[in-house]
């Protein structure tokens, strides 16, 4: 069992025929994950991989398919209107690949989200791979082994990282969630870290966070509270300067807080063990 | 993106809330104008986006034009944290009973705008979250309803303004809000908003800071940027669409992914070398972004050695090593590299990258320590 999502999710992808959604469509389905469905304003009744049908609106293909996740790879200046888009058709998990989407788009996004029953994953996320199941999103992956380790991450490129310094290992994933590098996002640590500790398949956790804000800080409380689970943990940022941005919108120290020496600290307390860099992750994990 | 005393206060002015006379000048002789202009006592103040200025000498008052250009005069080409003076505001001076503090920020936990205010105006408001957070009243934004009156007048009683003024600092706190919606700021604060001996208020200070990522929207305001805040490499890098930020050491990096690039450094560090810079070249970099991304490092005389560290997702590993043997062959890349490529395409990446003399590291741990080694 992973969290979220498995072999049986019907996916719809928003922005399937733009450069980014086609590939990664195609890299889906070649993983085994169910699209059933895509969506690009203008294309309705194109047919992408000889049989994906594509729709104009998000109510159109939900009309005719019935779907339990959509991934969104449109540009960031139409996010948030597919965001809403697919929430308002009625899909109940919405992951959120685009990067670059104005705060005040995800702060109305969140307002609204609030109301209604719609999960969001992301922004500026890789999405969900559940090794052997379904990958959504663009996790790469044939470098991820089933497992029972549950990921949760800030970061992508960070997250593939880990995965793949696992499968080296011998170790494997339950599921893999990014939940992105925005200062406001859908789903934070705590969300997942409740996923993880309430799944029988999910024996350890691995938790990757950065500079900036104080989610790792109130995962920190929560893990110390209700997680009973092994946390191994890496924070990415300990060299970076402060006040600068560091690529990622929400990674960066300001007025002396969101450094990750804090973050390293509240995580150490709460019983959690602290990698130095990403390769050390396997040892801690067996350590456990 | 941070705006100017004087960009952020013809903005507040804009939206009607209330600033002093003044205007902005480039020249001692300029500023001569502007305040024999003004008549009476005036303010010179220097224009850079750094806070501090004041203890740096940057903010005089004149008595009149002839003190002004003088006061200028001292003030222009002045160096305060690094960064030249080239602008002075002058404002007419006003006479202050009062003075507040009223900002609007992003509150990343509430995840909607935060609107603050403090009878402590006039001093650097993380001094007073940090001594007095008690003297810092807040109210919430939601992004649906905008900001109510009754939550200005919670804010006008808690810091004790009397009640002939609540009308006022309710227009006030209103148009702040506008302007901060509009502008897709995340921040954008008056401090000191001064209560005169007249009884008005007036926004004698004021910072804004734009949202990088709305700028797209904003038609003109991306004009307002400011080139001197950036070294000529971020401006370069930010053209196209990268993220770089200088660093001391001498271990060029070029990593797709902020967490993996802060990583990078992390690992680098930990392993004893230094990092020169961060570099992110995104999500789904085109091989003419990766050639612009090895330049941009490369210019940086100090890199002895380049970490290619290259983790494929929405990125393809081939794009990248064909940005990469278009940078050797257009540029000439005269240190040596460390590659190393997993995920995405990475077959067809290394095919392309084979004919080029790199070396090649499997693991993370294995190119930093590849890397730091090249650069002793």
């Amino acid at each position: 069992m992973s969290i979220l999502v498995d072999a049986n999710t019907k996916v719809m992808v928003q922005g399937i025929t733009g450069r980014e959604g086609l590939f990664h469509t195609r890299q889906m389905l070649d993983y085994g994950t169910l699209v059933v469905a895509g969506v690009t304003p203008g294309k309705g009744g194109e047919i992408i991989a000889n049989k994906i049908p594509v729709y104009d609106t998000c109510k159109g293909a939900l009309e005719a398919n019935s779907i339990d996740c959509s991934v969104i790879y449109v540009p960031a200046a139409f996010a948030r209107d597919a965001i809403l888009e697919a929430a308002d058709a009625g899909v109940p998990l919405v992951i959120c690949i685009t990067e670059g989407i104005p705060v005040s788009d995800m702060m109305e996004v969140r307002a609204y989200l609030d109301n209604v029953d719609c999960r969001l994953i992301g922004p500026n996320c890789p999405g969900i791979l559940s090794p052997g199941e379904t990958k959504i999103g663009i996790i790469p992956g044939h470098i991820a082994e089933k497992g029972n380790v549950g990921i949760v991450s800030r970061s992508g490129t960070l997250t593939y990282e880990v995965l793949y310094a696992l499968a080296q290992k011998g170790l494997g994933a339950s599921t893999c969630v990014g939940i992105g590098g925005d200062p406001i996002n859908g789903t934070n640590f705590i969300d997942v870290l409740d996923l993880f500790q309430n799944d029988p398949e999910t024996k350890k956790i691995v938790m990757i966070g950065e500079i900036g804000g104080s989610d790792e800080e109130l995962a920190a409380d929560y893990i110390s509270k209700f997680v009973d689970k092994p946390v191994v943990s890496f924070i990415a940022g300990q060299t970076a300067p402060p006040g600068k941005r560091m690529g990622h919108a929400g990674a960066i120290v300001e007025g002396g807080s969101g450094m990750a020496s804090d973050k390293i600290e509240a995580l150490m307390n709460a019983g959690a063990l602290i990698a130095n860099h990403p390769e050390e992750i396997p040892e801690l994990l067996a350590s456990r | 993106m941070k705006l100017h005393e004087y960009q952020s206060k013809r903005l507040f002015s804009e939206y009607g809330i209330p600033i002093p006379d003044g205007d902005i000048a480039s020249t001692a002789t300029e500023a001569v104008d502007i305040a024999s202009g003004l008549g009476g006592k005036v303010v010179v103040k220097a224009q850079v986006l750094v806070g501090g200025r004041g203890k740096a000498g940057g903010v005089k008052i004149a008595e009149d034009g002839i003190e002004a250009g003088a006061c200028a005069e001292k003030i222009l080409g002045m160096d305060i944290s690094g960064l030249t003076v080239r602008k002075v505001l002058i404002d007419e001076a006003v006479d202050i009973d009062t003075e507040i503090y009223l900002g609007i920020t992003n509150d990343r936990l509430k995840k909607c705008p935060v609107i603050m205010a403090s009878a402590a105006g006039g001093i650097d408001i993380e001094e007073v979250a940090a001594d007095t957070p008690e003297m810092i009243v807040r109210e919430h934004i939601h992004p649906f309803l905008g900001l109510k009156s009754y939550q200005t007048r919670n804010m006008a009683v808690s810091i004790k303004l009397p009640e002939h003024l609540w009308k006022k600092f309710d227009d006030i706190c209103q148009s702040l809000h506008s302007v901060y919606k509009t502008s897709d700021a995340t921040l954008a604060e008056i401090n000191p908003l001064v209560v005169t001996n007249e009884g008005n208020l007036l926004a004698v200070d004021g910072k804004m800071v734009l949202d990088e990522n709305a700028l797209g929207r904003q038609g003109d305001l991306e004009q307002l940027r400011d080139a001197d805040l950036e070294t000529v490499e971020e401006s370069e890098a930010r053209r196209y669409g990268l993220s770089y930020v200088a660093l001391d050491g001498d271990i060029g990096c070029m990593v797709n992914g902020a967490g993996l690039a802060m990583g990078t450094m992390d690992i680098i560090k930990y392993f004893g070398g230094e990092p020169a810079n961060f570099l992110d070249i995104g999500g789904g970099a085109s091989a003419e972004k990766v050639s612009a991304a090895l330049r941009i490092i490369l210019k940086d005389g100090r890199v002895k050695v380049l970490l290619i560290n290259i983790f494929g997702g929405i990125t393809r590993c081939d794009e990248v090593a064909k940005g990469v043997v278009h940078a050797i062959d257009e540029v000439g890349v005269d240190v040596p590299m460390v590659v190393r490529l997993v995920g995405t395409n990475e077959e067809e990446g290394r095919e392309l990258l084979a004919s080029a003399k790199l070396a090649t590291a499997s693991s993370l741990a294995d190119a930093a320590q590849k890397a730091i080694a090249l650069a002793a």
